[in-house]
């Protein structure tokens, strides 16, 4: 499973071996977190900021 | 196989679970919105038999499934759908016309209307943003006062906020039904229970199996076709009186708690529809 590093709390984040930009992670520093790609292409985290207009259940 | 393009924003358990499915029936090509860039042009970016449009932000499924429709492929739902569904006045007005059973709702364009459109529906009444959805902003007034200082609120707000959209209080029985329509059939729905009066899960109700019985079927079937929407989440309450009164419909909907307590796999159902559309 790779791991990248929480933008917030700089500790390591485990994520799915198939994981995708727009996946969210939910991890022990309380936060949320977005997978995106960078520039490079390669998978980074980031705050998920939320929705802001939605279609809920 | 037939090849499937995913246009998503963010992945939810409702999403990952469809592209597991899909992944088992098809190739999928994945579009995640927020990164990408897309033509508005008959010259296809992605090849794909049709798509599925799973964004959570309306103005990412609005945009895309425009720009996607552009390349010639077929969108589920489409544009015209996502626009309708998306605006309760003019979903709620499409399925008037088409003799579907509805609250009774008028709509504002002032603070003294909002209070005039009350006192012609009686209170209490519910005043809702003709767009959201998760029962955000939705306000139960009981008195002129409070319909002047949510109205007041509102205007404030500016934009589409100052459209007041202004609905009888329907008596429910403490829950509402949220059904799932999928192409022609309506394979599963549940009661969302709450003492209060929002039931949205989203907001805390509690999500229960709910028995599909005729007249909930033609119902939610005859709600999706007068605004399009193929696959869609319907919200209905239960009047003691006029039975079922159709809500809104939803068009890029939330199924996860439906699969929880019913045990229903609608994302399989879901992509067996997509996929048999594809090959059509």
């Amino acid at each position: 499973m790779p791991t990248l590093k929480c933008p917030i709390c700089g500790g390591v984040v485990a994520v799915p071996d198939d994981a995708m930009p727009g996946e969210l992670v939910e991890h022990e520093c309380g936060v949320t977190l977005e997978v995106s790609r960078n520039p490079n292409g390669e998978l980074v985290l980031k705050p998920f900021e939320g929705v802001q207009e939605d279609w809920g259940e | 196989m037939p090849r499937i393009v995913f246009l998503y924003d963010i992945v939810r358990l409702d999403e990952r679970m469809l592209i597991d499915r899909l992944r088992e029936r098809s190739e999928v090509e994945l579009l995640h919105i927020p990164s990408a860039i897309l033509p508005l042009s008959n010259e296809p970016m992605v090849a794909g038999d049709i798509a599925l449009q799973r964004c959570t932000s309306y103005y990412n499924a609005i945009s895309s499934t425009i720009a996607v429709e552009s390349w010639g492929l077929r969108v589920i739902n489409n544009s015209f759908a996502l626009a309708i569904s998306e605006d309760k006045a003019w979903s709620l007005a499409l399925m008037s016309k088409q003799g579907i059973p509805v609250p009774k709702t008028l709509l504002a364009y002032s603070i003294e209307g909002a209070v005039e459109a009350a006192r012609k529906l009686g209170f209490p009444v519910v005043l809702k943003p003709v767009m959201g959805s998760w029962g955000r902003l939705a306000s139960l007034a009981v008195d002129e006062e409070t319909v002047r200082s949510i109205a007041e609120h509102r205007e404030y707000l500016g934009g589409v906020y100052r459209i007041h959209y202004i609905q009888e209080y329907v008596r429910k029985p403490g829950r509402d039904i949220r059904a799932m329509c999928i192409g022609d059939s309506v394979p599963v729905a549940i009661y969302r229970e709450s003492s209060h009066w929002i039931t949205n899960t989203a907001r805390g109700g509690r999500a229960v199996p709910a028995r599909v019985n005729a007249e909930l079927e033609d119902v939610v079937l005859r709600a999706c076709k007068a605004v399009g929407v193929e696959i869609g989440g319907v919200d209905v309450v239960e009047d003691p009186e006029r039975g079922y009164l159709v809500l809104e419909v939803n068009a890029v909907p939330e199924y996860k708690n439906i699969a929880r307590v019913t045990g229903v796999d609608v994302a399989n159902l879901i992509v067996d529809y997509v996929v048999s559309e594809a090959k059509r």
